[in-house]
């Protein structure tokens, strides 16, 4: 029977069990043996979700204040600046192209991922544009952020929306730069999957607060 | 990893800045912090004591303080009103934000959950240098609002508005009080770039947990005090957010116009309010969402780091492993629910009262389970009365003090009496700030070895020991008498009302314990600055302890582990087992090389108990 030994220079063996399946890599994913066939989850993809999670409850806190300030007797609506139909649209439109680029992604396509990531970033840049647009409205027809409560609310998750939108689209255009540039489909969609589900989440995140903001 | 080669390389070739300044090591990083926080432990240190002093003989004089704190004190050397409220507000602030969440989990967070788990770094080290490069840009907004006009703020640590919402654009003061101008939107921005340094730290923590983990090492085998950071995480990525919300809507409220939590009608000063239409008790409901989780951020990772210091200096495995993760995650879940027990008095139902008080209560049990898990751990064990060990022991003492009066407190209708009395000052104190404490102490004097390569001095380390923790129970448990007694938290003078009267020589006595508590941290600091460059040289693994960071140099290099990742191979409380050659068997040898005591061996062991 060999003495305990505390060397840390152990072998690796295919029969260590307890393995876990996203264990043993690297910061940089060289660290050690990935299972292989196993899709391999990244950090960015699981950092995508704690960073989705984290803004689900930022704007639960948002709304749950208004849901409760919508309550009171002197509630009113504001104005709905129709150029909101327009940009709605268009973000539902750039999640759709993203998709796009998924697909191609997935079949190797590099040029066709190119195209549809570039197209997805320019109708992100349309909707914040719109977005501007709809406050010019706002404000020619003088409602200001302090003119009354709903306004205020409106300006407020407008453009905490926005801004998480604008840190979208810097991550779409490194998508761009680096997704197409990737070896493999899978190297492509390492990069694509993450930002995407980011996206996605701000296209929900807009309807929700199009919804609770006017329709609701 | 070909990056071990790599990285050797690299750190020869890396500069001072980039190695120690602007460093991506997590090691490092978690040292920054450790330093970072230790010093804003001694500023709001220095606040406590101006408190102190004030409470123990208000209104006297005091010609050095004055010298040192030009604007905070009249002429003759009185300290002024609004700036014993200032300091209040800041020393709640500074302690619990700047102190004991950024030492506990950006510090200790930092250097072990990544050694811990046999990993070579944080998933995202650059993520993480910005973590830490945000948080002393936030200290100096924060102290930067002593010098403005109005001074600090002074609304408390909670920022209740209105108080904390009425400013005048044109002097920079607060409408109802000084403090409540500049110095409080300097406050909000602090928290605002230290709340993101947090989500940045979270961020990384439970990507590199569920990412990063070595081969061998399933959560079921993580050190406790690994899924204590973990679960902490998880807690402030959740929580901090909340907090963020508030502290934009509070400077629009402030700064743009918008009436979020200022309600109309309201007159201040004579002066009727142009905002209208808010409701201040949302701030409160957004403010405890994040304050009460946020107790438990401070406490878990002490909770943790207490389970590794009896296990290892108990040379016991821990009593309850599963338990003990079980009921760190119930904490951390029911720590959602709980906020409204700070409310008990803002005119809430009833009803809602009773449920907050249900939650509340029910926190008892996986606390409770905790605390016995711990003494049934120290149960015959071969305790090494070391200072790690002695202080953790004062934390189990501390936190079961505490945790008792949080029973009174969480009752509605004990609440409605004790609510903004110095009883709470004291619970408070005791289950979280000084159990925290005693957590981060006896983390340092554990795992200092393994930071700098050096040991502390035992003999200082028991005698800072023995003064400290004499001398919380005597500044802090008289204090559940003031509160019984009515003594409210926050004013300025304790004796401004006749029945306050009697308890001028119990203040006095407070004080006094209180000042020989601070000069007690003196023997610390003293101690630990000494070490760091005079202390006998640490081998890697002084305390013969089982987890992964212990098996490596002391201190570990840039990468941690040489060429190899270790292989994990049991779980990591595999003390004194019987037939073992050694009290100890470290989580990286192989179950045929000496048998498993607990946890989740790889396999059935082949061999007996005798020929191991």
């Amino acid at each position: 029977m060999p003495a305990p030994t505390r060397t840390l220079e152990r072998p690796p063996s295919a029969r260590d069990p307890g393995t876990p399946a996203i264990g043993g890599r690297g910061p940089d994913g060289t660290g050690g043996d990935a299972l292989a066939g196993t899709p391999a989850t990244t950090p960015a993809r699981i950092a995508v979700w704690l960073l989705v999670g984290a803004i689900t409850v930022l704007f639960a806190a948002f709304t749950s204040t208004y849901l409760v300030r919508r309550g009171e007797a002197d509630w009113r609506v504001g104005p709905l600046p129709p150029v909101l139909w327009v940009t709605t649209g268009v973000l539902l439109g750039s999640s759709v192209a993203l998709e796009g680029a998924r697909r191609h992604a997935r079949r190797g396509e590099m040029a066709g991922l190119r195209t549809w990531l570039t197209v997805t970033t320019l109708l992100g840049l349309a909707f914040l544009a719109g977005q501007l647009l709809a406050w010019r409205q706002l404000v020619a027809a003088g409602v200001y952020l302090s003119s009354y409560p709903h306004s205020s609310f409106f300006y407020l998750l407008t453009g905490a929306h926005g801004l998480h939108l604008a840190g979208g689209i810097g991550a779409l255009l490194y998508a761009v730069r680096r997704a197409p540039a990737a070896a493999t489909a899978a190297a492509a969609l390492d990069v694509a999957d993450p930002v995407a589900a980011y996206w996605h989440f701000l296209t929900g995140l807009w309807i929700y607060l199009f919804v609770i903001l006017f329709a609701l | 990893m070909a990056v071990m080669h790599e990285a050797a390389h690299e750190e020869h070739k890396l500069g001072f800045l980039q190695r120690y300044v602007f460093s991506q090591d997590h090691k490092i990083i978690g040292i920054q912090y450790m330093m970072t926080s230790l010093f804003m432990a001694a500023v709001g240190g220095v606040l406590a004591m101006l408190i102190r002093m004030e409470l123990g003989w208000p209104g006297a004089r005091w010609g050095l303080a004055k010298w040192l704190f030009p604007g905070g004190f009249t002429g003759d050397g009185t300290l002024k009103p609004d700036f014993y409220l200032a300091v209040v507000t800041m020393h709640g602030s500074i302690m619990i934000f700047f102190v004991l969440t950024t030492a506990l989990s950006g510090g200790f967070g930092n250097f072990l959950i990544p050694l811990t788990i046999g990993a070579r770094d944080m998933a995202f080290p650059f993520m993480n240098m910005l973590s830490y490069w945000l948080y002393p840009p936030a200290i100096v907004v924060l102290l930067a609002s002593f010098f403005v006009a109005g001074g600090a703020p002074n609304a408390g640590w909670t920022a209740y508005p209105p108080l904390s919402a009425l400013y005048n654009p044109a002097t920079g003061t607060g409408l109802a009080a000084p403090g409540s101008g500049l110095g409080q939107s300097l406050w909000l921005v602090s928290l605002a770039i230290l709340i993101v340094s947090f989500l940045f730290g979270s961020l990384n923590y439970i990507t590199t947990v569920l990412q990063l983990r070595t081969r061998g090492m399933s959560m079921g085998r993580m050190p406790l005090v690994t899924w204590a950071q973990f679960t902490t995480a998880i807690l402030m990525l959740l929580s901090f957010p909340v907090l963020f919300a508030a502290v934009v809507m509070l400077l629009f409220d402030r700064h743009l116009g918008t009436s979020f939590f200022v309600p109309s009608g309201l007159v201040v000063g004579g002066q009727l309010v142009t905002h209208q239409g808010g409701n201040p008790l949302l701030w409160q409901h957004l403010f405890w969402f994040l304050g009460h989780p946020e107790v438990y951020v401070l406490i878990l990772p002490p909770m943790g780091i207490v389970s590794e210091i009896l296990a290892v200096h108990g040379r016991k495995p821990i009593f309850g492993y599963k338990a003990m993760v079980a009921s760190i995650c119930a904490i951390a879940f029911l720590s959602f629910l709980v906020w409204g027990h700070h409310m008990f008095t803002s005119g809430m139902n009833p009803l809602v009262g009773t449920a907050f008080m249900v939650t509340t209560l029910a926190i008892a049990i996986p606390s409770a389970v905790k605390t016995f898990n711990w003494v049934a751990t120290l149960w015959r064990a071969r305790i090494h009365f070391t200072p790690a060990m002695l202080f953790a022991i004062g934390f189990v003492s501390l936190f079961v003090t505490g945790g008792l009066t949080g029973i009174f407190l969480g009752s509605p209708a004990v609440d409605v009496y004790f609510q903004d009395t110095f009883f709470v000052v004291a619970h408070f104190h005791f289950v979280m700030a000084s159990a925290a404490l005693f957590g981060l102490f006896g983390g340092l004097y554990h795992w200092f070895p393994k930071m700098f390569g050096r040991m502390m001095d035992e003999r200082l380390g028991k005698l800072h020991f023995w003064l400290t923790f004499v001398g919380i129970y005597a500044t802090f448990f008289p204090m559940h008498f003031l509160g019984m007694a009515g003594e409210p938290r926050r004013y300025y003078s304790p004796q401004m009302y006749d029945f306050l009267r009697g308890l001028s020589g119990l203040n006095m006595f407070v004080s006094l314990a209180a000042f020989g508590l601070g000069l007690a941290q003196l023997i610390f600091a003293y101690n630990f600055i000494r070490s760091l460059f005079r202390g006998p040289k640490a081998e890697g693994n002084p305390w013969h302890a089982n987890t992964l960071e212990w098996q490596a140099d002391s201190p570990p290099p840039h990468g941690n582990w040489g060429a190899t990742l270790p292989t994990v191979h049991r779980w990591p409380y595999d003390y004194s087992v019987p037939g073992a050659t050694e009290d100890y068997i470290p989580q990286t040898v192989p179950v045929t090389a000496a048998v498993v005591a607990g946890g989740a061996p790889d396999e059935p062991p082949t061999t007996d108990l005798n020929s191991a």
